[in-house]
């Protein structure tokens, strides 16, 4: 399969890149790893004029903690995240997360920043960023802006970035004590995209009940989701049985799962409760230092 | 339209002027025509055209060569020196790691990258490892035993590691 003819620019730094967006519009697509844009055009499903490849600018791809954030580079790519200490060691969620997108050669070229701007409701990054408060940094002419992950995804593969604009950066409240999370996946092979998947960020405070909770599902509405019932039902309690059963069903309740090849409405829903319940306890078993 | 690339295969700088819509896999298919590197389900999932790009096992069905530009390639063809088969390409042999043979190159480059960062891996890290290249004889049982033995031989001799990459 051959894509459609474009003009193809590589700029070496964020702002060159924002003046293409500027010139072109939306006759310009970014190139991040290209697994989602590829494909994409190979089926002529997208055809974009201009093709603005990001993969040459220095200064995308890191992972740091800094100022109270962690922050990871746009143009970071899963496989990083997959195997970096920090996030093995401080944020399960994410390494979790990392582990189950696609397979391992996509993972090498697939970035972070890239998946959350394509918006597919199916991409796991945007159910983890939903479960962990995320903040998306987006540069434009002029300047940059912070987005709350909650309003970023405005429908299928539609984001609250500007066409102007790029996504630099994604920041996440640091990690701290007594903070736990996990991200769990069904699929029908590795390399599907979920048949449903959760996520789970959640803090314990000296009692053992439930500090902050975020919960992010993932492929079971038009976009990713957050299940803000099910965080409300844990919030200030201890994540006992009971607690976690109300709460995994009310996740299963608040999603909008569609029937397709992966199975009917109805099963996808039981998935997220199950997923939801085991999430939850292994997020708290984290918090409380086990693994 | 066209753009000059100058990509480094399996050692050896290679140019060309290519359009910014060539796959790095009909770039080496068709404009350098090694052949050794296949394309089998020409959507991302089967890993039968994996090559390494900077050292990082790709899917290059899914890269434009202009991409690859001031990179380096290595190509199943980059894994034999000197007329001596690399352990992995002996192992595969040896162990009998294909049926049909298709998704080997890919195999190998997958599994050459994998046991750089995973040199005594056990059979769950194997299957891991190679869980993005599909083999449509499931001929794993082989593959797995074949990665295994590639990186008994590659512990014993650490000089015959490299290729030509």
């Amino acid at each position: 399969m051959i894509p459609a003819s474009f003009e193809y620019f590589s700029p070496r730094t964020v702002p060159e890149a924002v003046n293409l967006l500027v010139r072109y519009g939306q006759e310009a697509k970014l190139l991040a790893g290209g697994h989602s844009l590829v494909p994409l055009m190979k089926l002529r499903l997208a055809a974009p004029r201009y093709v603005v490849d990001l993969n040459r600018i220095d200064g995308l791809s890191y992972i740091r903690e800094a100022d109270g954030f962690l922050r990871l580079g746009a143009l970071t790519r899963h496989a990083e995240i997959e195997t970096s200490e920090l996030m093995r060691g401080r944020y399960p969620l994410l390494a979790d997360a990392a582990r189950v997108i696609s397979d391992p050669l996509v993972r090498n070229m697939g970035t972070i920043g890239g998946s959350l701007a394509h918006a597919d409701p199916a991409g796991d990054w945007g159910a983890a960023m939903l479960a962990a408060g995320a903040e998306i940094v987006a540069t434009g002419p002029g300047g940059t802006r912070t987005i709350p992950v909650e309003e970023f995804f405005e429908g299928t593969f539609v984001t609250a970035l500007r066409p102007d604009e790029i996504l630099t950066e994604i920041r996440l409240p640091q990690a701290g004590r007594g903070q736990g999370g996990a991200y769990l996946k069904l699929e029908r092979k590795v390399g599907d995209f979920a048949i449903a998947a959760v996520g789970v960020a959640l803090a314990l405070d000296g009692d053992g009940a439930c500090r902050r909770v975020g919960i992010g599902l993932c492929n079971v509405g038009s976009t990713s989701l957050r299940a803000e019932k099910a965080a409300r039902l844990l919030t200030g309690q201890k994540p006992d049985d009971a607690t976690v059963a109300r709460a995994a069903a009310a996740a299963a309740a608040e999603c909008d799962p569609a029937s397709d090849l992966r199975g009917p409405a109805e099963y996808k829903r039981d998935v997220v409760r199950v997923l939801t319940a085991r999430a939850v306890r292994l997020a708290a078993q984290r918090a409380r230092g086990g693994a | 339209m066209g753009t000059r690339i100058s990509v480094t295969v399996n050692g050896t700088v290679r140019e060309a002027d290519v359009e910014p819509r060539l796959l790095l896999v009909h770039f080496i298919r068709e404009i350098l025509g090694m052949t050794g590197t296949h394309i089998g389900c020409d959507t991302t999932n089967c890993g039968a055209c994996t090559v390494l790009l900077d050292g990082r096992a790709v899917k290059s069905c899914t890269i434009f060569a202009v991409q690859a530009d001031g990179r380096a390639v290595m190509t199943v063809e980059g894994l034999a020196r000197d007329g001596q088969l690399h352990p992995l390409q002996e192992a595969f042999h040896q162990q009998h790691g294909l049926q049909c043979g298709f998704c080997t190159p890919g195999m190998m480059m997958a599994a050459y990258a994998f046991l750089q960062r995973t040199p005594n891996p056990t059979e769950e890290q194997i299957r891991w490892g190679i869980s993005g290249n599909l083999c449509r004889c499931t001929g794993y049982v082989n593959i797995v035993a074949a990665i295994k033995d590639a990186a008994e031989k590659l512990r014993a001799s650490p000089a015959r590691a490299g290729g030509r990459g």
